[in-house]
């Protein structure tokens, strides 16, 4: 096999689009655990809300488009602040661990919830979007928005958090808890905002993978493992690293399958991860701990 | 233990024998199974070893045990020890580095969910082998009539599946309350609170930890291979993967992480909650146990994080006091 093979390179890229949806996935977990120090296990299950309600809203309603999209992505932001509000404040004081599990327990709710509301087909917008060709390339137009919309969202989110005031205030008590409070930052309110803010690109992911894939109450479980990899692979809370991690990951999916099969794409990503962890511990570009 | 404690449990034992029906069997076995992995699990989950990633071990169980039977013609009685071993090859293959290199709480949790991820994508990914997502049954040695096959550890009667499952759990129970009772046990505790401190009074705290987590992993294997022995039909989301490792670690949270009886009782809890709930709403409506459950969950972590059995304990143990202090 030559080594510029057009399918190889197909893959290549398609896997860097891959990479795209994965990071946007990685940025809403990683400022969440950034501020608040808690890993949401349900993240890819706030995700599988904002698919139901495109879907609904788009496929059942018939509304526009983007204005499914604008609910949608109102309707996770106000799971995330309620997830944050009724489950995860009254665990903040208590042991780490119980915050991992209270979130995983949501993972089980909302999955078995959706199950109970939706029932398990799988259901899609019937909307496909043609593919472009570049020579004999074909890449999904879907993936190139989702990629795209990742390098938006990222950029945007920097910006916010480096150049407003609730933005510095948000990196602030993600650097000093202890201390913020006596500056005369609310932090129950920084947490609220950071949680609408981490459900809001949930829901942005959600709006973008639901043209790609079919929404079914098991959904999270296909993208909720890979994204906390990516975050932890990245250093937990470093955005710029889930960011360089999810590409890495994606190509190794996309490549790994490409040779082999689907499955093993992953167990290599899988791997690498666990090969990682125990050579730089804290992350790509994650601080010493 | 104490005498009414020996009673219930000769009770316990004479269940068959009453004729209880193979409905009530299969439910008292299918506990006394997922009460030995849930005990085995929480050997080191007591200590803050929080694993998501017994899947793998428990997946490792079944799946090496069925696949010599299937397709070597490997008997259990060797297959199940062969499946133990490289559980316990695994667990220290993963345990070592994590231990060696400080990966706690968190991070530790992520690792073990990558492994479990890891052996269920292999089973799947193999599926000319292993049958893929179908899953798989091991041959049946049953077929010319016998009641029973000592090869193959398969039998027809529940009965006998009951008493193998009833002395699991017991040997479950009893190297929960053996680490209980040894000095591993204040080593593992110093250990969970600060491991810097542990290491400078002389606690060897990665090789204390790579042994418990040895332990625990060997039983989990040895849990899903009785499990398959028993089901006599594994599939690699019945055995392995994320929602199995959180199943886990959750019905010992509901149970309680840090009493004997926890997981038990936790097995107990969800099994009866599910079948009741499944007996009392029908298969029409879908999920519904499941969303009482994950609903409950939520609700004990935040309210009860010791658990069922560890609450009781504890409101118990209040009311003596009150009673002591008001002899006195």
């Amino acid at each position: 096999m030559e080594i510029f093979d057009v399918f190889l390179l197909e893959t290549v890229l398609n896997g860097f689009l891959f990479g795209g949806v994965l990071a946007l996935l990685a940025l809403g977990l990683n400022l969440v655990f950034g501020v608040i120090d808690v890993v949401w296990i349900c993240y890819a299950e706030l995700m599988m809300i904002g698919m139901y309600a495109v879907y609904f809203l788009y496929a059942v309603h018939h509304l526009p488009l983007l204005v499914a999209f604008a609910i949608g992505i109102a309707t996770v932001a106000a799971a995330g602040m309620a997830l944050h509000q009724f489950v995860i404040r009254p665990v903040l004081a208590s042991e780490p661990i119980n915050q991992l599990l209270v979130t995983g327990g949501m993972l089980f709710f909302l999955q078995a919830a959706a199950t109970l509301a939706f029932g398990v087909q799988f259901r899609n917008l019937g909307l496909a979007l043609p593919s472009v060709t570049l020579g004999e390339i074909m890449l999904p137009q879907s993936r190139i928005y989702a990629a795209g919309t990742a390098l938006v969202a990222m950029l945007s989110l920097a910006l916010f958090l480096k150049k407003t005031y609730l933005g510095i205030a948000i990196r602030a008590i993600s650097q000093d808890r202890a201390i913020m409070p006596l500056m005369g930052v609310n932090p129950g309110r920084i947490y609220l905002i950071t949680s609408a803010i981490g459900g809001g690109l949930a829901g942005l992911a959600a709006c973008l993978l639901v043209l790609q894939y079919d929404v079914h109450p098991a959904i999270g479980l296909t993208f909720g493992p890979i994204t906390f990899l990516v975050c932890v692979l990245g250093g937990l809370g470093n955005m710029l690293g889930g960011f360089i991690a999810a590409f890495i990951f994606a190509q190794l999916i996309s490549i790994g399958g490409f040779f082999f099969h689907i499955e093993w794409g992953y167990v290599m990503a899988f791997m690498f991860f666990i090969v990682m962890m125990f050579i730089r511990p804290q992350g790509l570009l994650g601080k010493k701990r | 233990m104490r005498r009414p404690a020996w009673i219930a449990l000769a009770v316990f034992a004479l269940l068959p024998a009453m004729g209880i029906g193979n409905y009530f069997l299969h439910l008292a076995i299918t506990i006394m199974l997922w009460s030995f992995i849930y005990t085995s699990w929480s050997i080191m989950g007591r200590f803050g070893l929080v694993s998501f990633g017994h899947g793998a071990f428990l997946g490792i169980g079944a799946y090496i045990t069925t696949m010599l039977w299937n397709h070597f013609g490997v008997t259990p009685w060797l297959g199940i020890p062969l499946a133990v071993l490289l559980a316990l090859i695994v667990a220290v293959l993963i345990g070592y580095p994590c231990f060696r290199f400080r990966i706690t709480g968190h991070y530790f949790a992520l690792v073990t969910l990558a492994l479990t991820e890891v052996v269920r994508l292999i089973i799947v990914a193999l599926r000319d082998v292993t049958g893929g997502s179908l899953g798989v049954t091991p041959n049946i040695a049953l077929a010319g009539g016998q009641s029973f096959s000592l090869v193959a550890i398969q039998f027809a009667h529940k009965e006998v599946f009951f008493y193998i499952a009833f002395a699991f759990w017991l040997f479950g129970l009893y190297v929960w309350r053996r680490i209980d009772c040894s000095m591993m046990r204040y080593a593992m505790e110093a250990i969970s609170q600060e491991e810097d401190a542990s290491e400078s009074v002389g606690i060897k705290v990665t090789r204390t930890k790579l042994l418990i987590t040895m332990i625990s992993a060997a039983l989990t294997a040895l849990g899903g291979a009785l499990y398959g022995q028993y089901q006599l039909y594994i599939n690699p989301d019945t055995v392995s993967g994320v929602a199995l490792s959180l199943q886990i670690v959750f019905a010992v949270i509901a149970g309680g992480m840090f009493v004997q009886l926890g997981p038990t009782v936790g097995a107990v809890f969800t099994l009866l909650l599910a079948e009741g709930l499944r007996v009392a709403v029908g298969h029409e409506v879908h999920g519904l146990d499941s969303t009482i459950y994950g609903l409950m969950l939520v609700l004990f972590i935040i309210y009860m994080p010791n658990g069922i059995l560890g609450k009781v304990i504890e409101v118990r143990g209040r009311k003596a006091g009150v009673n002591q202090a008001a002899k006195a």
